[in-house]
């Protein structure tokens, strides 16, 4: 008996010492902890990612922690708790753009990654536009995951030939088609909660100013209340005339699906349409759904990218950076994106992998001008873009496009837009 | 030893006056000998007692008052503007410049709105929940057929978190989906009103009228109080109780030229109609809560007193107005009490229901939480919270003296 429990006693322990010598052999160990808001919809196309990861690098227990709901507010809020108290995560999700660069670079809390982009030649893969939104002088601070484009109004064709529209070109023909529809009791434009209004704004600035003068807006060239600015937002009230008022107690998804049903003509919405529409809905792109760029927006990409940097002080440096080069690696977006519903950063993805709209998606990034999203953290920071929703919920009640544009000047001045 | 004048004063103005002032003597002489003998053996218990609680003083201390006291410091910097996150963030003080913004620059419209949304979810939940809860206590008060069912159905609400009760209720108040299709299944025309995605106002004023229209309801109820008073008997304290109410009713209507603009530019607010859905959730779920203690203040009314007021010919509502309401009141009181704390604490009823940026249902906390978390500027949040808090302890403070004196006084 006593034999038996030292011969089990022995061969359990020599197991085990094989076990560890066979971790010991794989160049990674101990954790890596990544955190992020994707869960539900996205949670398959991020559990691609952490399986490659994990069969790089086995050694490694990698712990995915997700704060669900708000559309991010929630995992921001966690993040930020972390951060200040002295926990950081290995790595975490942020908006490239301005939203990580006006909150965390300057806070001094992420590591230059100009370094890393050069090992894994990603100067070369990604577009010059993009890199550039990217960094500032000191470096090159996330790596992108994914490209989703903004500038995207939605639509059955089947119905618009129904009704006897087309398309609209411009903003200007939307104004003149839409009493049309309004008189066959359909809705012009589909809308929802706040954020979707704030994301319509922004097509219609860019439809109004054109690229470069948006982008002068964000570099404080262009202030918010000269007379372009103010068009834009004289526009976009002749545009809301033309959307449901329920659109506050709506999510994005009964928006879009308003268009399915045929109760709303158009809906601007980002690409992740595409990806509810597809997979939820189980719609064929250019079969069932068709797309175009927003009215006035032909020929520029607005861009907005999920991306991964790396704080200091990050407890397990060298797993992270393993993280960091599978996520901007060509296995890794090819993995991840199709799933995603958005299209890879990099300008040499497979293509044959994706959807009909992510191969014109992915087409355009490489062919048009890219500009940057205001309602997704690219281009102002987030103390802007908090205020900008209270400003937003003030022009929905008051309608008054003055009010509005001095409202933007004064939240811009306050949080050191353009300097 | 007590003078004499001072026992005269204590006679006019207390109820127990007049039995306490003989007696104040000889209950001090009889407990400063027996203090002597009771002192001795009260010490080592009294340290025993002082290190049992010692552990949960220190904590209190730490986490809920050092944290208040924390959180008013950063009230007084302006931590937020600049690189909010850093490992050792620039905080100056700046004394209150936040609280001056926040009542007097035009970009916090929003938060002057959600003062004005708070008052009004404190009166409907207060109101809605006292009127539901009493309807209900006395309707199974009646004793009816399974009034245990009853009871359990309406208490439910209350065991969900406001977050369940905020999804529910989004749900159920959905303009093209939820109650407004109710009347067309009896052949109506289906309910337009938008819920919570309404945006009018209704009883609209300027802010600049604020001072005025306190003034008028501070002299309202003065006025009925002094009417009260009247019809008691004694007109001399009426009309001392009235005075003040008229020259507070004649400086609102004539004396406003007197008060400095507190807005540059006149500022409209008013009662937001998209707060009916969330009050209505909100009492939904309290209601249950004011039945049960009503159900139990009146089942601690004396059988004795219903059938007695039977007797004298009462009706059923004179019972209930002249002699259940009345034995009530301290219930009705610490319901009140709960009630407006639990109103000031609506952020994730509404962040459910609303979500973070509706601006007509928005509240106090709901605007802190996304200024701090959400748009760095945890200096303006904390100045919120510290706003927030004050309005709390505008209700509790008053409430915890008055039950402080109470209980002195019983125990004296």
């Amino acid at each position: 008996m006593r034999f038996t429990k030292l011969l089990t006693i022995v061969l359990v322990g020599v197991g085990l010492l094989g076990m560890f010598g066979t971790v010991l052999a794989d160049d990674l160990s101990g954790q890596l902890e990544i955190f992020s808001w994707w869960a539900g919809d996205e949670g398959p196309a991020l559990q691609a990612l952490i399986d490659i990861y994990n069969a790089q690098h086995p050694g490694v227990n990698l712990i995915n922690a997700t704060v669900t709901g708000g559309s991010g507010v929630n995992a921001k809020a966690v993040l930020k708790t972390r951060m200040l108290g002295g926990n950081p995560p290995d790595s975490f999700q942020v908006h490239a753009g301005q939203e990580l660069i006006g909150t965390w670079v300057k806070a001094d809390r992420m590591e230059d990654l100009t370094s890393l982009f050069q090992q894994e030649g990603w100067t070369d893969v990604f577009p010059a536009g993009l890199i550039k939104l990217l960094s500032t002088d000191a470096g090159i601070w996330s790596v992108p995951v994914n490209i989703h484009r903004s500038n995207v109004m939605w639509y059955i064709s089947a119905n618009l030939v129904q009704w006897g529209v087309q398309a609209p070109n411009t903003w200007a023909d939307f104004l003149a088609i839409a009493p049309q529809l309004q008189a066959q009791g359909i809705i012009p434009l589909a809308l929802a909660t706040n954020w979707t209004a704030n994301h319509l704004w922004e097509s219609v600035a860019l439809g109004v100013l054109g690229p470069e003068k948006w982008q002068d807006l964000w570099d404080g060239t262009l202030s918010f209340t000269s007379p372009e600015a103010v068009a834009v937002w004289d526009m976009f009230g002749k545009i809301l005339q033309y959307t449901n008022d329920d659109a506050a107690s709506l999510s994005w998804q009964q928006a879009t699906d308003m268009v399915v049903n045929g109760k709303a003509a158009f809906n601007v919405m980002g690409d992740w349409a595409a990806g509810y529409m597809s997979t939820t809905l189980g719609l064929t792109p250019g079969v069932d759904y068709a797309w175009s760029a927003s009215a006035g927006t032909q020929g520029v990409f607005m861009m907005l990218s999920d991306s991964f940097g790396l704080p200091k002080g990050a407890p397990d440096r060298d797993n992270a950076i393993a993280w960091l080069e599978i996520l901007g690696s060509k296995a890794g977006s090819d993995a991840f994106n199709p799933l995603k519903g958005s299209i890879s950063a990099r300008t040499d993805s497979d293509l044959s992998l994706y959807n009909a709209y992510s191969q014109s998606a992915a087409h355009d990034w490489q062919n048009d001008i890219v500009a940057g999203s205001l309602a997704h953290g690219v281009v102002a920071n987030e103390g802007f873009m908090n205020d900008f929703a209270t400003v937003m919920e003030m022009f929905l009640t008051s309608r008054d496009p003055q009010q509005a544009a001095n409202a933007c000047d004064a939240i811009a001045r306050q949080n050191g837009i353009g300097e | 030893m007590r003078s004499p004048a001072r026992t005269e004063s204590a006679n006019r103005f207390s109820r127990e006056g007049a039995l306490a002032a003989p007696s104040l003597f000889s209950i001090q002489y009889r407990t400063h000998n027996a203090l002597k003998e009771v002192k001795v053996r009260l010490t080592r218990d009294r340290i025993i007692a002082f290190s049992v609680l010692l552990p949960s003083l220190i904590l209190i201390a730490v986490f809920v008052y050092g944290f208040i006291g924390q959180t008013v410091y950063i009230s007084l910097t302006d931590w937020g503007k600049g690189a909010a996150l850093a490992v050792n963030p620039q905080m100056h003080l700046i004394g209150f410049d936040n609280y001056k913004e926040l009542f007097t620059s035009f970009l916090h419209g929003r938060f002057r709105q959600d003062l004005i949304n708070a008052f009004f979810y404190t009166v409907s939940l207060v109101l809605g929940s006292l009127a539901l809860g009493l309807f209900l206590a006395i309707l199974l008060d009646r004793e009816p057929r399974g009034e245990g069912i009853f009871r359990t159905i309406f208490l439910y609400p209350m065991s969900l978190s406001f977050i369940v009760t905020g999804t529910i209720w989004r749900w159920l108040l959905a303009p093209e989906g939820g109650v407004n299709v109710l009347p067309s299944f009896i052949g109506l025309p289906a309910g337009q009103f938008r819920w919570i995605s309404s945006r009018e106002q209704i009883l609209t004023f300027d802010w600049q009228s604020i001072p005025a229209i306190t003034a008028i309801v501070v002299s309202l109820v003065l006025i009925f109080l002094a009417v009260r008073t009247w019809r008691k008997g004694t007109h001399k304290r009426a009309l001392i109780v009235a005075f003040p109410a008229l020259l507070l009713i004649l400086w609102a209507v004539f004396g406003q030229r007197m008060v400095p603009q507190m807005l540059p530019i006149p500022e409209r607010h008013g009662f937001n109609l998209a707060t009916i859905g969330v009050s209505i959730a909100a009492i939904w779920q309290f209601s249950g809560y004011t039945m049960a203690l009503y159900l139990a203040g009146l089942r601690g009314v004396p059988v004795g007193l219903h059938e007695a007021a039977r007797l004298d010919g009462a009706t059923e509502i004179q019972y209930y107005m002249r002699v259940a309401f009345p034995i009530l009141k301290p219930i009705t009181l610490s319901a009140v009490i709960i009630l407006a704390h639990i109103s000031l604490k609506m952020f994730a009823l509404i962040f459910a229901m609303a979500g973070p940026d509706n601006a007509a249902t928005d509240h106090p906390a709901v605007l802190m939480y996304l200024t701090t978390f959400r748009g760095n500027k945890f200096a303006l949040g904390a100045s919120i919270a510290v706003i927030l808090f004050l309005l709390v302890a505008l209700f509790i403070i008053p409430y915890l003296i008055s039950s402080y004196r109470e209980q002195r006084r019983r125990a004296s």
